[in-house]
């Protein structure tokens, strides 16, 4: 294990972004990290934040995002997989990069993840979210990617070099990116089957034998990121700290609940990386 | 890396799971991200339970035999044997408190 970071947060939208130059201010080393673009640069207009008004979000996402990288803030964009609590410490699977921090912010916005039938109970007996984790796994057998984010190309060619026998199930036209010598399937997988183990999937209506199913969507639900998370009505429980029921961990902006809104989720980020920059300090 | 982990092949692990009362193995292998993260955890473990539990490791790609029995499907998988049969499998990175809470019940 490399040097420990102070604080690592996953997500730079608004409440992401004003974590990590609050977390900088203080002192403290950060790694952010974000695979997808968020609801604010898809706003056609804002009035509501204070000091900005008839701004197109794209814009104002465009500020927030100059004013941190001028702060010396990074944002990498890679997805996390996996976050493990040591107690006095995390590790952070960024798509099979291991990361030691003391703390972890989440500010990675609404979930949009509609999880299907079969993936929870068949999650890690053939259902993955990473292929760089889990794909060696499958050489020489059967496995399925799903096409749910822009990398899901890049990680079925990775599956194929390795040997994988892979199939891409996609909503898309066929891109030219991927490997010629993998099947192509269009549609959207409905259900994961198998008994301990995943045995098949359905392509709409049409089935389909596998071993492994890999689902490639632009980020990984909170629950499956972090085991024992508490959630409710779908949003992550905090404290007036933007502490979650894990000590050490935060969540901040839409992730932990109404309203959905730009100054919140920029107050929330603040609130969350000070307090984290004090605990470490103490 | 701890001196309490037994790292076994299979001759050794028939002998470790069918010797002792209660065993736990670690499924990993070498490219394994996930793996490296549950390391620490299991070190944890064997200090914590040194002398009430063996601990140990199997690489699945070298004692691929092993991986079939069990059915591994994904690593890190890790399994609680009491008298040599399975009471116990955790798939994937879990904290301590996930191992506690089922060693405790298991020791008690």
């Amino acid at each position: 294990m490399n040097n420990i970071t102070d604080i690592v947060i996953i997500g730079a939208g608004p409440a992401g972004l004003s974590a990590a130059i609050n977390a900088v201010t203080r002192g403290k080393t950060i790694r952010i990290f974000s695979n997808n673009d968020n609801y604010l640069s898809k706003a056609e207009r804002v009035d509501n934040h204070l000091g900005f008004y008839n701004i197109s979000g794209k814009d104002m996402m465009n500020q927030f995002i100059e004013h941190a990288e001028n702060m010396n803030v990074n944002i990498e964009n890679k997805k996390a997989v996996n976050i493990l609590p040591l107690g006095e410490s995390f590790l952070v699977n960024i798509n099979g990069e291991i990361i030691e921090s003391k703390k972890v912010i989440l500010a990675m916005g609404i979930s949009k993840v509609k999880e299907i039938a079969g993936e929870s109970n068949l999650l890690g007996m053939g259902v993955s979210y990473c292929a760089t984790c889990d794909g060696m796994l499958y050489r020489n057998k059967k496995a399925i990617v799903w096409d749910l984010s822009h990398d899901a190309l890049k990680e079925a060619n990775y599956l194929k070099d390795i040997g994988v026998n892979v199939t891409f199930v996609s909503n898309k036209n066929p891109s030219d990116e991927l490997n010629p010598e993998i099947k192509y399937i269009k549609g959207t997988i409905k259900e994961i089957k198998g008994n301990n183990k995943v045995e098949s999937i359905l392509v709409d209506d049409k089935e389909i034998e596998a071993e492994a199913v890999f689902i490639l969507r632009e980020a990984v639900a909170p629950t499956a990121l972090i085991d024992g998370l508490e959630t409710e009505n779908g949003f992550i429980t905090v404290n007036r700290n933007m502490q979650t029921n894990i000590d050490g961990l935060y969540a901040a902006g839409d992730c932990t609940g109404k309203p959905l809104q730009i100054s919140k989720a920029v107050s929330e980020g603040l609130i969350a990386a000070q307090h984290a920059a004090k605990e470490i300090d103490n | 890396m701890s001196e309490k982990i037994l790292h076994l092949d299979t001759k050794q692990f028939d002998e470790v799971i069918n010797k002792e009362k209660l065993v736990l193995i670690d499924f990993w292998a070498t490219w394994c991200a996930p793996c490296r993260m549950l390391a620490p955890v299991i070190e944890k473990i064997a200090e914590q339970y040194d002398g009430k539990l063996v601990v140990g490791k199997v690489d699945i790609d070298e004692q691929q035999e092993l991986a079939i029995r069990y059915g591994i499907q994904s690593i890190p998988t890790v399994i609680l044997f009491k008298d040599g049969k399975v009471v116990a499998k955790e798939i994937g990175v879990k904290p301590l408190k996930a191992f506690t809470s089922l060693l405790d019940s298991e020791i008690a």
